[in-house]
């Protein structure tokens, strides 16, 4: 009798886990989110989900999509490419989501873009640049700028605005999104006239970096650029400085974190990095948003947060536009975003499913960010 | 010249934090035959401990870190040492008389419970370790610059390692460890407490866990609750490199870890660090089985 009462139990529990699967009532749409909430780079998660909880919110206020609110399910990929793969899987097969919005980081976004284009659930990444994560298929979409326009701008400002003519590269070989922009301000420096001197890798999750950086020294560079994550490049700027190597050093928009100032502090001064938005921007739509999420989670938005923002809000816009919640509609609608007034920027997806927008640059000194150039495209 | 000088300082201070930890996982090895895998995540919660009680400590010693910095030492490697010391009488005790693997099986559960426990306790996102050595440097040429953290790390790592060395070779202590590492039941029959000698192993080994945490966080200031998994990897790989058991290897196991895995990132790539690192491995334990100064041992039958 007790066994039977305990396989009753179980069977209970199991099927209140797993029998009443989240899918939509009538009066709800559902949206995924896959997000590095926790991990090597859970600012960028959590960052990502507070702008696009901030969207939802206001949204569903002001009367929600086609008469029905919006639901957004998280999942968290824990910063790794394969937890990416199983956590969109699980979003698509067994919560039935609409959409799914993420990633940020490209290596899961392109971990997770195959699986959206079989299902034929349109995606949309915050913050991917890498090309390749929108050429994945006809329903990957990002909301933000690509990597051969942020390294070949990074290239630009080294050897024009700050007159530098020898380079040096650290990258993270792990990582599809360093070796990228790498890349592309490779080709767009050496095309220029300057001379990349040196170049060393890591891995993403290293914490010493002392070996690497004593090599580049010895060639020399006058400035050396950090294409990675934001905890990875202050530590690497911070052992630099303590290896006497006082020269600038850049970095894309991996560098933009919270925690990058936290952790680097003062060794931080004379470094650059591009992004996606500055809070010190004084157009209405940035303040009007700084003001809503500082209220909303007593913190000021990065730019993660404010990409976050802008994907839910694109996305919410599609659907209403496509005035169905079936992927193909989306994905159509999606495709004919133009001139979306967001957060950061005006945005228009252009035929590779891309945004085009304007890139921000942000020097550090004091021991602060400060708001450098606004680069159109 | 200069380059290949401050690759070797570079090497030497990453080498004894290793070493700190592989003497953990060697000593008890040595006593219960088995690989602690959870020290590596004990080595975690020292970084932690260190993290929420540094800037009190500072402030209670009135700023001076001269003063506060010796008291977070021995705080913190109290905190592991109770650690230790409990999960070896809760989850090794009990099952010290099963076979060696349903050990080693817990050992590795341990692990992940440190670990993702670490993660609903501390907090998945990676922490800023405060300030326990002052920035600066203390030899600064043209040639090779010798950074504060660097000398404290080697400094205290070496003096940790000679009081290890003190006190197993020259205390009643150290002498009942190393009898029961031979035999426990003739050192149990001798009147040893073996409960007692084996929970000792445990403090030392966390202890220095403890030291090895804070002394790495220091240099390498961002934590997380994952972080004690590579450097403990590591860490076992040089206590194996060196003869796993033996205490003076271990610390020469992590010695030549470090500066190897600095001259492959430096002079080759640090996508072969890894690989080359258990290259060398592999090849030593070919040649020598039982790793550099492991002693040969005769199968009991």
């Amino acid at each position: 009798m007790r066994k039977t009462l305990g396989v009753l139990a179980v069977t209970a529990v199991f099927i209140m886990t797993y029998g009443c699967v989240a899918n939509e009532n009538k009066d709800e749409i559902l949206i995924g989110e896959l997000g590095s909430l926790t991990g090597t780079t859970a600012t960028f998660g959590q960052s990502t989900h507070h702008g696009l909880e901030l969207a939802v919110e206001e949204t569903n206020n002001a009367g929600g999509v086609l008469g029905k609110k919006i639901t957004l399910l998280v999942e968290d990929d824990q910063s790794k490419p394969e937890e990416a793969a199983t956590a969109v899987t699980k979003l698509i097969t067994r919560d039935n989501v609409r959409a799914i919005i993420g990633e940020v980081a490209s290596s899961r976004s392109l971990a997770a873009a195959p699986i959206c284009q079989q299902f034929q659930i349109p995606m949309v990444s915050p913050a991917s640049t890498n090309p390749e994560v929108t050429r994945k298929g006809d329903y990957i979409f990002r909301v933000c700028y690509i990597d051969p326009f942020q390294g070949e701008i990074l290239a630009k400002f080294m050897y024009n605005s700050l007159g530098l003519r020898k380079a040096a590269i650290l990258k993270d070989v792990k990582n599809d999104y360093s070796m990228g922009l790498a890349q592309f301000f490779h080709e767009t420096f050496t095309a220029l006239g300057g001379s990349v001197v040196a170049e060393q890798a890591y891995s993403e999750g290293d914490s010493d970096f002392r070996a690497q950086l004593t090599a580049l020294k010895a060639a020399e560079p006058e400035a050396i650029f950090v294409p990675g994550y934001y905890i990875e490049a202050a530590l690497i700027v911070k052992q630099a400085r303590e290896l006497n190597m006082t020269m600038p050093m850049l970095g894309g928009d991996g560098w933009d974190s919270s925690k990058l100032l936290e952790v680097g502090g003062e060794s931080l001064n004379n470094t650059y990095f591009s992004t996606h938005y500055s809070v010190d921007d004084t157009s209405t739509a940035v303040q009007n948003f700084v003001a809503k999420y500082r209220s909303r989670f007593q913190e000021i938005p990065d730019a993660m947060a404010a990409l976050g923002y802008d994907a839910g809000l694109i996305l919410f816009d599609a659907i209403r536009r496509a005035e169905s919640v079936e992927g193909p509609a989306i994905r159509d609608a999606l495709a004919a975003t133009e001139n979306f007034s967001g957060v950061t920027g005006k945005i228009t997806i252009d035929q590779d499913r891309n945004a085009r927008k304007s890139l921000v640059i942000i020097s550090v000194a004091d021991g602060a960010l400060k708001y450098r150039e606004t680069i159109q495209p | 010249m200069s380059e290949l000088l401050q690759q070797i300082v570079n090497g030497i201070s990453l080498g004894s934090i290793y070493a700190l930890i592989a003497l953990g996982y060697t000593m008890i090895y040595g006593i219960l035959r088995f690989i602690n895998f959870a020290h590596g995540d004990v080595f975690m919660v020292g970084a932690f401990i260190g993290y929420y009680l540094t800037p009190q400590i500072i402030t209670l010693a009135g700023g001076n870190l001269l003063v506060a910095a010796p008291i977070i030492l021995a705080v913190t490697m109290l905190g592991c040492s109770i650690l230790g010391v409990a999960i070896e009488k809760l989850a090794y005790r009990p099952l010290r008389s099963r076979p060696k693997l349903t050990v080693l099986i817990t050992a590795i559960g341990v692990s992940f419970l440190l670990e993702y426990g670490g993660q609903l306790v501390f907090g998945p996102d990676p922490k800023l370790f405060p300030t326990l050595i002052p920035s600066g440097s203390v030899v600064n040429t043209e040639y090779i610059i010798i950074g504060t953290n660097s000398i404290v790390v080697i400094v205290t790592a070496f003096a940790l390692m000679l009081l290890l060395r003190f006190i197993v070779f020259n205390t009643k202590m150290g002498t009942a460890m190393r009898a029961v590492s031979f035999d426990h039941r003739v050192a149990s029959l001798m009147g040893i407490n073996i409960d007692t000698i084996i929970s000792f192993t445990f403090i030392l080994g966390s202890s220095l866990a403890a030291a090895a945490a804070l002394l790495y966080a220091s240099i390498y200031p961002s934590i997380n609750p994952l972080m004690g998994i590579f450097p403990g990897l590591k860490a076992f790989v040089a206590a194996v490199l060196g003869g796993i058991g033996n205490l003076a290897g271990a610390a020469l196991g992590g010695l030549i870890l470090g500066v190897t895995e600095t001259f492959v990132s430096g002079y080759i790539s640090s996508s072969f660090r890894d690989a080359i690192a258990f290259s060398i491995l592999i090849l030593i334990l070919l040649f020598k089985p039982t790793g550099i100064l492991g002693r040969h041992e005769r199968e009991k039958v």
